[in-house]
């Protein structure tokens, strides 16, 4: 076991942890711990672009921003958090550009804007050109981008390192919780080298969690193999909370039968919406902005058009997405990558033909809760020292209930900046907590436990149970019937997780004992979004109840706080509790578009 | 409102399946005794399914010590390059469907450098090669307030080597970096261009520099076998003729 010493580590070096780094690592001595190799994080396969209400283009200001933020995430969101967001787009986009960002250009030289769902000109009037972009890549040079400058200046790096635990002065685990004010104050990471199977214990004064995603617990999703959500499993599984974590947005325009992204930009550059029977049926369900509504509401209608028996193919289970329409050229000069994922892996030609689509999980709108700051919540009113997190892993909350596409990109680089310099300045305000007796005990433990095991339960077969059982009763439509049903195979899955074991018994370069590991995971985020699916008996944004089809902002206009508490079995069981959500500018309207 | 709706041919719903028989390059450094070998494996795969797919068959049903690097599994994060055939791909944008299955497919690690585990290599000395080029804008000058202009066709110049995902595809199928582990290789050059070629960029020269070095450019023998392997269809060959000429009309 080796021990290392810093004033930051930062875990996680997709957009939001390569951001943070850029702060930090020029105001106090920063270590980014990645699982991937920078470049490989999932911030990569973005595609349409980061909003930011330039006016390059047409009349646009920051309010109005804010304004589709709050509207778009059904009136969950925080709106201070959000207002900052939409004021500091500005110099973030700008920002990316002084690094180098190629964005695509107005005939003038300045940064061209598109639109995209959700977002409008005068709180609805209409569409708004708001996103920046290059062509769609645009998370790819974010990605490359702040790579490039993270080389520039040097930043040091740790891939292919997993971090598997997080350490706190204080054990928040217990059924009793450390009163109100009290000081807990994290103390650094564990973390697993995959090359050679050594752990690795990080001390740091100041953490960032910045581990994005898990889309993973969903069969069908537009996110990589390795976003499993780890940061949220580990703040969880320390006593920390979860916020919102029912809410998870499902993609439109999912690859039908892949998950495989189609861009929201398809339709921002015109692309239709199409039932079997060749309807426009957004006109039915959005009369105003049709195709560009919000992702939720396109994501439910298509399902719906499926299940009213209006849907596409031979077994009338998907849409279909035309771009027949549109000039070859321009589709190909702004959305390349896209067509050609339809050419390889459905083998259509998007000019002639429409692309069979259907809605993808995709992104995690609940994660840890921070404050604007990104300091991470432990409850409502206290902070954990020195613990920060930043982009799809956190909940700050600008999303609410539904994300607005190309409002993510925007968060890892603003609040993923601001996590850079708040970590640096409390490092630089602190002194080193002492480290428990045996830090890595746990972890070693547990790897141990998975290594050595024979002939216990298949990590590939509990993986597709869980993800299967997802899909059928937690996606885009949900009741308490389907969700009672998916916390059973949950549970049971949890159980027989306890005695999984791995073929690979080996040190170096262990990805069969990882994906154990990673598997963990999944189990615990998924109990956490079907317990909250469960307990929300409304519809809003992303999540739906079918029994409980309208918002009810009586009984459920707040956040949800979930936290794992012990039992007296030996599994934990989650706990809810209830967080307010910020008003300031904007009353809740019913949602019409 | 009329449109198409052809439905899309075998794309969703029924498709066919088939066997598949793959034959992988091991090597496991934990072993007693180390040697690499070959292990060939056949599984039933489905008409839209990768190489992925399949070898993440055979990971998750036959052999969970099988070891390959992947995330994105879209052509997208560059991890899982490697010969597929005698040929650099990816393995994720690879259709089954597309080889030979008549005989088992061959998988091999990427060459050139030094392998790990079975198809997993060390990428440092790919990327200390890709550091060395300095990839990022150099700007001298104020920083402007807003952003720094630049027209569509300044922007189109060098739109191609933008796309580079550092998947390595390139570098480990040119003989030279077979032959010669210090030459840059081609990813190295590609980020090079990128930025050379970038009308808001001013550090040409001291990248010219660089690659006017012994290891450098000069040592390309324009085999087209990186544009051949580019899963990102940049035109590796064409990127490193332009530095070239840069190299020789540029006073630096
Ligand atoms: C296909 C697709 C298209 C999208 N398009 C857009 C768009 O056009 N506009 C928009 O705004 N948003 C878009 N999004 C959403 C957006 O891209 C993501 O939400 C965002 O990039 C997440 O960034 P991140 O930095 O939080 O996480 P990521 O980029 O996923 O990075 C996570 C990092 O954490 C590391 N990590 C994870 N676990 C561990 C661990 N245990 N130990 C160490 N390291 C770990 C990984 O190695 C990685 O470096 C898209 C998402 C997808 C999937
Ligand atoms: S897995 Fe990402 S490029 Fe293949």
């Amino acid at each position: 076991m080796q021990t290392h010493t810093y004033d930051v580590v930062i875990v996680g070096a997709g957009g939001a942890g390569m951001r943070a780094a850029l702060e930090s690592s020029t105001r106090a001595r920063t270590a980014v711990l990645s699982k991937l190799y920078p470049t490989r994080s999932h911030t990569g396969a973005a595609q349409g672009g980061m909003c930011a209400a330039l006016a390059n283009v047409e009349e646009d200001n920051w309010e109005w921003h804010t304004f589709d933020t709050v509207k778009g995430g059904d009136y969950l969101v925080d709106q201070d958090a959000a207002e900052i967001m939409a004021k500091e787009a500005i110099d973030a986009v700008l920002d990316l550009e002084k690094m180098g960002l190629p964005f695509n250009r107005t005939p003038d030289g300045l940064i061209d804007q598109r639109r995209f769902g959700g977002h409008t000109r005068n709180h609805g009037e209409a569409a708004v050109r708001r996103a920046c972009y290059a062509a769609d890549r645009t998370g790819h040079m974010i990605l490359q981008t702040l790579y490039q400058q993270c080389v520039k200046n040097e930043v040091e790096f740790y891939n292919e390192f997993y971090v598997l635990d997080l350490l706190l002065d204080t054990d928040l685990r217990e059924a009793k919780r450390p009163r109100k004010g009290a000081e807990v104050t994290v103390v650094g990471v564990v973390a697993y080298e995959l090359g050679t199977g050594e752990i690795h214990v990080f001390r740091a004064k100041s953490v960032i969690l910045a581990t994005g995603g898990a889309g993973k617990i969903f069969k069908t999703t537009s996110n990589a193999h390795t976003l499993t959500g780890d940061g949220m499993a580990l703040a969880l599984r320390r006593g920390l909370p979860l916020e919102d974590m029912e809410f998870f947005q499902f993609h439109p325009t999912g690859l039908a039968g892949l998950g495989i992204l189609l861009s929201e930009a398809a339709r921002g550059e015109g692309a239709i919406l199409r039932n079997s029977e060749g309807e426009r049926f957004m006109e039915r369900y959005a009369p105003t902005i049709k195709d560009l509504a919000p992702r939720d509401i396109v994501a439910r209608s298509m399902a719906n058009e499926v299940r009213e028996g209006r849907g596409a193919g031979p077994h009338k289970d998907y849409v279909l997405l035309d771009l027949t329409h549109l000039e070859p050229e321009h589709i190909e000069a702004k959305l390349p990558d896209i067509t050609e994922f339809a050419r390889t892996y459905l083998g259509i030609e998007p000019f002639t033909d429409p692309i069979p689509v259907y809605p993808t999980a995709h992104y995690a709108m609940g994660g840890v809760p921070t404050t604007i700051n990104t300091e991470v919540l432990r409850s409502n009113t206290d902070v954990v020292g020195g613990l920060f997190a930043a982009g799809e892993c956190a909940c700050v909350s600008v999303h609410g209930s539904n994300r607005l596409g190309t409002n993510s990109l925007l968060d890892i680089n603003v609040f993923g900046k601001r996590a850079g310099v708040a970590a640096a300045a409390y490092a630089n305000e602190h002194e080193l907590v002492e480290l428990p007796e045996d830090p890595a005990a746990e972890v070693v433990a547990e790897l141990d436990r998975i290594r050595t095991a024979e002939g216990g339960e298949n990590v590939a077969e509990l993986r597709r149970t869980l993800q299967e059982t997802m899909d059928a009763d937690a996606q885009v439509f949900r009741t308490e019937e389907s969700l009672t049903r998916a916390l059973g195979t949950i549970d049971d899955l949890r159980r027989r997780y306890r005695s999984v074991s791995v073929q690979d018994k080996g040190r170096t370069f262990n990805t069969d004992l990882l994906e154990a590991v990673e598997l963990g995971f999944l189990l615990d985020l998924a109990r956490v979004v079907v317990v909250g699916a469960l307990a929300r008996q409304e519809s809003r944004g992303g999540h739906f109840r079918e029994d409980f089809p309208t918002r009810d902002d009586k009984g459920f206009m707040h956040h949800t706080m979930a936290y794992a508490r012990p039992t007296s079995g030996p599994d934990t069981e989650i706990r809810l509790e209830t967080r307010p959500v910020t008003v300031t500018r904007y009353q809740p309207m019913e949602r019409k578009y | 409102m009329t449109a198409t709706t052809t439905s899309p041919a075998a794309s969703v719903g029924e498709v066919p399946s088939f066997d598949v028989t793959l034959r992988f390059r091991r090597f496991d450094p934990d072993a007693a005794n180390p040697e690499p070998f070959w292990q060939e494996f056949t599984v039933t795969a489905h008409g839209t399914d990768r190489v992925l797919d399949a070898m993440h068959k055979v990971k998750w049903e036959l052999d969970g010590t099988l070891t390959f690097r992947r995330s994105c599994a879209h052509g997208i994060c560059g991890s899982d390059a490697m010969r597929i055939n005698g040929r650099n791909r990816l393995a994720c944008k690879t259709l089954l469907k597309d080889l030979d299955l008549s005989k088992p497919i061959v998988i091999e690690p990427i060459k050139g450098l030094p392998v790990v585990k079975d198809l997993v290599v060390d990428m440092e000395p790919f990327f200390a090669s890709y550091r060395e080029v300095m990839p990022f804008l150099i700007a001298q000058g104020n920083t402007p307030s807003k952003e720094r202009r630049q027209s569509p066709e300044d922007r189109a110049r060098y739109d191609d080597t933008t796309k580079c995902i550092l998947c390595a595809a390139c570098t480990t199928s040119c003989p030279v970096f077979w032959t010669d582990g210090q030459y840059f290789g081609p990813a190295a050059i590609v980020n090079a261009h990128r930025f050379i070629f970038d009308s808001r960029d001013e550090g040409a020269a001291q990248r010219l520099e660089v690659l006017n070095d012994k290891e450098g450019v000069w040592r390309c023998r324009t085999t087209f076998n990186c544009t051949d392997a580019c899963p990102r269809g940049i035109e590796v060959t064409k990127a490193i003729a332009e530095v070239k000429r840069a190299m020789i009309t540029r006073a630096f």
